[in-house]
């Protein structure tokens, strides 16, 4: 067999309330089949209640390469977090 | 199930170094030792390697040798198992072993996935287990001539592999560890269920209990070798250990399994068939004999009693199956034309 399935990646929701999080990849035919393969391949032991499958050709990732330039622009920003300041004892609430 | 990552003598038979190499021109010899030192740190840190991360090529061919060769012994792992579903006691006996092979089937899945990230195709890895060009655990090449086998594979092999493998959801490799966390997971029903055979086997009739000590003789010590040659002989051990692929050596792990499974076989009233094996209070372990390892290498280059017959089961399953992917293809490709001219 020449021509590979096309490779997957799959995503799943475990419970309603919770975001689907990617779990690993299945090959299929089409869409469909692939998430009848993920059924099979990855909630044996009732792990979802939600699938989602997308090509993995069709993901677009940043490049871990560029990593330092890409998140750098955040690191330097530690007023974003509440920790940053200095609030007196006696004020409450805040 | 798990893989001795063995097979130091095979070239590299897969185009994963080529292909994973970082596009656009090769790293000159003082970038690259710049960039070994980098990964060699995050190793140190216990951070994690992803998959389009800068990674050494040996690092990429190690894991992917050792991922495949896991996939490869968990799918061939199928067959002495599956040989004994239509002729299961029970019909609850037969629901569990269609779950555990089921299982197997799909560890092999997530294994394969996780070798596919390295950058080599799911169709290279399969051609290398047909062609026999790759490896798969040694212990998959015995036979299972009763029931009790079923059993003796369930507590020990599998109880051997959770061995193994526990300590491989710590590995350096996200997506490895990843699998290996599901797999373990799923690798405690299988030993219990077989610990579960072996006790019904030891608890009924005299030839029972006698089927359950034959299986045993059979599967000590082949189980035994499953987790690899001596470290003393272990090639791979050290630089494995270093990239912390391997947290324990071989013999390590080896020794474990011993201490906890001889309180198992004395509780079913099993004898474990090696005429030195003695608690030694002093270290806090069990002694044991010598392996043969003219077996073990016999066996795992291509010689046990079943390999021939474990090919060809995978051969005529690819081969036997050919028209329904071709047919699902097919049906895929006429699906999209007619979406096309909508």
């Amino acid at each position: 067999m020449s021509s590979q399935w096309p490779l997957y990646e799959v995503f799943i929701r475990a419970r309603s309330g919770l975001e689907h999080k990617h779990v690993g990849s299945v090959h299929a035919v089409d869409a469909r089949m692939a998430v009848e393969h993920a059924r099979d391949v990855y909630t044996r032991r009732q792990e979802g209640i939600s699938i989602w499958v997308v090509r993995s050709s069709d993901i677009v990732a940043s490049d871990p390469a560029e990593a330092d330039a890409l998140f750098e622009p955040a690191r330097d920003k530690i007023y974003r977090h509440p920790t940053f300041y200095d609030i007196p004892d006696e004020v409450k609430n805040l | 199930m798990y893989t001795q990552g063995l097979d130091p003598l095979e070239p590299d038979r897969t185009r994963a170094a080529r292909d994973g190499a970082s596009a656009g021109r090769e790293p000159s010899g003082a970038e690259l030792a710049e960039l070994e030192a980098r990964f060699q740190a995050r190793i140190d840190a216990d951070e994690r390697i992803e998959p389009k991360d800068w990674m050494p090529d040996a690092y990429r061919r190690t894991l992917i040798r050792q991922i495949s060769q896991h996939a490869h012994s968990e799918i061939v792992g199928m067959l002495p198992e599956g040989n004994w579903i239509t002729r299961a006691p029970t019909l609850e006996r037969k629901s569990v072993l269609i779950a555990k092979v089921q299982d197997e089937g799909g560890h092999g899945m997530y294994l394969y996935g996780a070798a596919e990230t390295l950058g080599v195709s799911r169709d290279e890895l399969v051609a290398q287990l047909l062609s026999g060009a790759a490896k798969y655990s040694s212990i998959f090449n015995y036979p299972t001539p009763t029931w009790a086998d079923v059993g003796a594979i369930g507590w020990l092999v599998d109880g051997a592999a959770i061995m193994n493998q526990t300590p491989l959801c710590r590995c350096s490799y996200g997506p490895y560890a990843r699998a290996m966390v599901r797999i373990c997971k799923e690798e405690s029903f299988h030993q219990r269920q077989g610990f579960d055979i072996m006790l019904a086997l030891a608890r009924g009739t005299p030839e029972q209990g006698r089927m359950a000590q034959e299986a045993l003789e059979r599967w000590w010590w082949p189980s035994l070798m499953m987790f690899g040659p001596s470290d003393s002989d272990s090639r791979h051990t050290a630089q494995s250990m270093r990239w912390k692929i391997k947290r324990f050596s071989n013999d390590e792990l080896r020794q474990h399994f011993i201490d906890v499974t001889v309180p198992q076989a004395d509780y079913l009233g099993l004898s474990i068939p090696d005429p030195e094996l003695r608690w030694d209070p002093q270290s806090g372990h069990y002694r044991f004999g010598p392996i043969d390892w003219s077996e073990f290498q016999r066996v795992l280059s291509g010689d046990g009693p079943c390999n021939r017959e474990r090919l060809e089961a995978r051969r005529r399953a690819e081969e036997e199956g050919l028209w329904v992917r071709e047919a699902a293809a097919a049906y895929a490709r006429k699906h999209q034309a007619d979406e096309g001219s909508r």
